[in-house]
């Protein structure tokens, strides 16, 4: 008789549960729960459980299960882990309602100013994630999830892309590096995911192979919007090659580096000062703004050092990033402070902005202020630090009329 | 047990431990009448003309004092969690083969679950107090004798100046004292800051005994407790672990969705117009309070606003705040932290309260109702806003009420809460236990969204051009189901075996807590 487990127990384990299934040949299911909010949820939890052994023809079997207060998409998740740790070969899946608050769209040159990680094995950050107001939520299947727990983050970030609502922030996915992370995305393509971020990439031909992947699923599941990507240089051979990874798709909207890995793979070590990778950073601007994408710097991975974050952030932004990644929510705000648009830097760009309408409006084909003519890049420059500033609070929506 | 309906439409019973109870009557209803409790008149010549009242032992002076069966026994948290002298006094009361008796202390902590045993043997009867965590779950499980009361520090005030408690010992400890009974908190080895929960004690009681670790020559000064109300004296070696009774530092929630929570609080004090020169605030000691303190700090310095009063549990964050100048004087209920300590010490305008200023329902008025803006915390909010503080969704007891209803006086009593634990809603259709009704709370701030009593239009309409997200509490509610997958189940309990009540501030029941069915 086959025994298997899945999930997690122990006195710190909050909002997860651990599930211990052993297969029988007679006498149904024998289900022993013991959970923290039994008396809250217990009857729910027990109808789940169920309702799950019926949808994967489970028919006799005991099942323990240990409930840390476990919200129902995690509870999912982890039973059919369970099962098909017991089962392997088979391949249905048992999805979750599709929240419908999930359905929002994506679009190529949004604002990607702070990109949240989130560990793909750890469902109790999911909930709240979306209220600090990061502009991306990642679900990391990578560097964050244990080499045996893989098949578990799978299942948790599938359910969570289903479940949660990460209040429109934009749903991205870091897949694991090739081939596994074509794997992964057979799970998450189909939930509205908007951006991949592909790890370790040194070539156009990573990039591609997950274009043609993505293609492939798309067709399959009838998805019709975009998907984009968000290529993550972490090597000397990378940033090399930067230009070539920035424009493999027509699909990448970003292109990011990861200095973890990238100071370690040229002998060094990630210090304040960052010396060592200014020309890995700067690589990596020029790339991608040749390439007409975004250009997103690292993590910061001090979280107690907020003075630290924001003196980065702004330095990045003199560099030419227009992102940073975080790894902490509280991070989110001081990224979006240090990114937002000086007050000089506003009013220019009011003033560029009011010229074209001016010029627009008179039907002129050129626009000056005075005897200086604004280019058409300059124009667009000038629009997004409106915006920005406008999503900082630093200027009203209706700024014109005033 | 015959159970009425009171006006908050909660089932409590006529009779509590034998006497006769009023249901509560609605907001503001009842005024009693009639003249207050009188303690026994003592005379000075009784007394050692050397002013020396010290005794022995805490045996003796509790035989000294007549301890018989079925006696009331109080006692006070100013030790918290680090208290030994209770544990010892029962330790103590067993050995002299004394029964029943009623413990009244101003509030327990996990450090007395040693009393379960003495609760199990009938040397306690019941408590009258607060229930904390495996006393709450003792008292829950329908195990304990009579029936527990819970009442707030106000309450408590109330209960014995109006002759509904009579105390028959109260037993003080004290962090210093002279041989004459005057004693203080805010020195010695064992300093917690305050005596204030012990101050009707020890003007009501019949006998009164201080226990001291620190005896000092005549006079101890200040004398918190003046000792012309105290019968003995008592030293001992330790009153316990100082680690345990205030924290050498507090600390701040580390929490992203707290500190969301308390920037929410800090914001929206700002936006409502409520932060304004010579306002006045309460902040708790959970890590979401310091949060919300520190940011109401920043906001205050940047806009040179100064508060007039900050009402503590203080901390070494307020005790900054009143250094650098950011408020007048900090009105004190309890301290927290060492810094809380040394500055009630040192400086003047760190002035100690007690429950009869800051919060009795027998005085000519009193601070609570004064406050601009208090932040409490809670287990449950339902939608019509009442709160539950003492109670968890699975029905067992678990804290006591605090200052918690006296507080919901403010101008503006704000529920800085989570919308959810784990998988625990906190916004429910109902609360398990009624602690404080809905009509005094005005503002409920979750990590979700700030729901505004509807029935303060005035607050509504002052932040109705902030960038703060105010929803309905409805729709937090229904989000918050959503998530946990559907409306929580309630407890199965005996709905005709009542283990605890709960007191409004004026002495009426309020609500009442059954036994938990397994």
């Amino acid at each position: 008789m086959k025994t298997v487990s899945a999930g997690k127990r122990g006195d710190k384990v909050r909002s997860d549960c651990y599930i211990e299934i052993t297969k029988k040949t007679s006498g149904g299911i024998k289900l022993k729960l013991q959970s923290k909010v039994q008396t809250m949820y217990g009857t729910q939890i027990e109808d789940q459980i169920f309702e799950m052994c019926r949808f994967f023809a489970l028919r006799h079997a005991d099942i323990i299960i240990e409930d840390f207060g476990a919200l129902p998409f995690t509870i999912a998740a982890r039973f059919e882990l369970a099962i098909k740790r017991l089962e392997p070969s088979l391949t249905c899946e048992f999805l979750p309602d599709f929240n419908q608050a999930n359905n929002y769209k994506t679009t190529k040159d949004r604002f990607r100013r702070s990109r949240l990680y989130l560990p793909g094995n750890e469902p109790k950050f999911y909930p709240n994630a979306g209220l600090h107001k990061p502009d991306g939520i990642i679900l990391d299947l990578e560097d964050s999830v244990a080499p045996t727990e893989k098949d578990a983050a799978q299942l948790i970030v599938r359910n969570a892309l289903r479940s949660i609502n990460f209040y429109n922030s934009e749903r991205m996915v870091r897949i694991n590096q090739l081939p596994k992370g074509l794997e992964d995305l057979k799970y998450i393509l189909p939930q509205n995911v908007h951006v991949i971020l592909i790890p370790k990439v040194e070539n156009a031909e990573q990039v591609q192979q997950v274009e043609a992947e993505v293609e492939i699923l798309k067709k399959k599941h009838k998805i019709k919007n975009d998907i984009f990507f968000m290529p993550i240089i972490e090597s000397a051979k990378g940033v090399m090659k930067a230009f070539e990874i920035a424009t493999a798709s027509k699909y990448n909207c970003a292109l990011t580096i990861g200095l973890e890995d990238y100071t370690a793979d040229i002998g060094t070590q990630r210090t304040t000062e960052e010396k060592e990778s200014f020309m890995a950073r700067s690589t990596i601007v020029a790339a991608a703004k040749a390439a007409g994408i975004q250009a997103i710097d690292t993590v910061f991975s001090d979280v107690n050092d907020m003075d630290g974050l924001r003196k980065s952030t702004e330095e990045v932004k003199s560099l030419g990033f227009e992102g940073k990644g975080c790894i902490h929510p509280r991070q989110v705000k001081a990224v979006h402070e240090a990114l937002a648009p000086t007050e000089i830097e506003i009013e220019k760009a009011k003033k560029i902005v009011i010229a074209f309408d001016e010029a627009k409006s008179k039907g002129l084909g050129v626009v000056s202020i005075g005897s200086k003519m604004i280019d058409a890049p300059v124009v667009k420059r000038a629009e997004n630090t409106i915006k920005l500033a406008i999503k900082n609070n630093l200027l009203q929506t209706d700024w014109k009329s005033n | 047990m015959k159970l009425v309906k009171n006006a908050a439409g909660r089932f409590v019973p006529t009779s509590v431990n034998g006497e006769k109870q009023i249901p509560y009557k609605g907001m503001n209803k009842y005024r009693p009448t009639g003249n207050k409790a009188n303690p026994k008149i003592s005379t000075c010549i009784d007394f050692p003309s050397d002013g020396n009242k010290v005794v022995i032992n805490l045996r003796e002076a509790l035989k000294k004092a007549g301890l018989k069966d079925g006696m009331t026994i109080s006692t006070h948290h100013h030790l918290r969690n680090g208290d030994v002298v209770t544990n010892m006094m029962f330790d103590t009361i067993k050995k002299m083969k004394v029964k029943n008796i009623r413990w009244f202390p101003s509030a327990s902590f996990p450090c007395h679950s040693h009393l379960i045993k003495y609760l199990e043997d009938g040397t306690i009867h019941h408590i009258e107090g607060s229930m904390n965590g495996p006393l709450g779950k003792f008292t829950t499980e329908g195990k304990m004798s009579g029936t527990g009361v819970l009442r707030s520090h106000g309450g408590r005030y109330q209960a014995i100046q109006d002759g509904e408690v009579k105390v028959d010992i109260a037993v003080i400890v004290a962090p210093t004292a002279d041989p004459f009974g005057n004693a203080t908190g805010d020195r010695g080895p064992s300093a917690c800051g305050l005596l204030g929960f012990a101050l009707a004690d020890s003007q009501y009681a019949d006998k009164v005994i201080i226990v001291t670790d620190n005896l000092v020559p005549f006079p101890c000064i200040p004398w918190q407790i003046q000792g012309n109300n105290v019968d003995y004296v008592v030293k001992v070696p330790t009153l316990g672990d100082p680690k345990k009774i205030v924290s050498g530092t507090t600390e701040v929630t580390k929490s992203p969705d707290r500190l969301l929570i308390a920037e929410y609080v800090a914001q929206f004090l700002e936006d409502a117009g409520i932060m304004k020169d010579g306002f006045s605030f309460q902040a708790g000691a959970g890590g979401t309070n310091l949060a919300f303190a520190l940011f109401l700090k920043e906001k205050m310095k940047a806009k040179n606003i100064k508060a007039r009063f900050i009402r503590g549990g203080s901390t070494k964050y307020l005790v900054e705040m009143l250094e650098e100048g950011l408020t007048d004087y900090i009105l004190d209920g309890q301290t927290f932290d060492l810094e809380g300590v040394r500055s009630m010490r040192e400086n003047a305008n760190h002035v100690n309260t007690s429950p009869f200023t800051s919060y009795n329902f027998h005085g000519k008025g009193n601070f609570a109702s004064m406050l601009d803006a208090v932040v409490l915390g809670a287990t449950e909010v339902d939608l019509n806003f009442n709160a539950n503080v003492v109670s968890h969704s699975d029905g067992y007891l678990l804290h006591g009420i605090g200052g918690w209803q006296n507080c919901l006086f403010s101008k503006c009593t704000i529920l800085a809460i989570p919308s959810f634990r784990d998988r625990i809603p906190v916004i429910v259709d109902d609360v398990t236990t009624l602690v404080g009704p809905g009509n005094l709370i005005d503002v409920i701030v979750t990590e979700r969204g700030i729901a505004i009593n509807p029935k303060r239009k005035d607050l509504l309409k002052a932040v109705k051009n902030s960038n703060l997200p105010i929803r309905t509490i409805k729709e937090i509610y229904n989000e918050v189901n959503e998530l946990c997958g559907g409306k929580p189940n309630k407890p199965k309990v005996n709905k005709k075996e009542v283990v605890a009540v709960i007191k409004w501030v004026d002495g009426t029941l309020l609500d009442s807590v059954y036994k938990v069915l397994k």
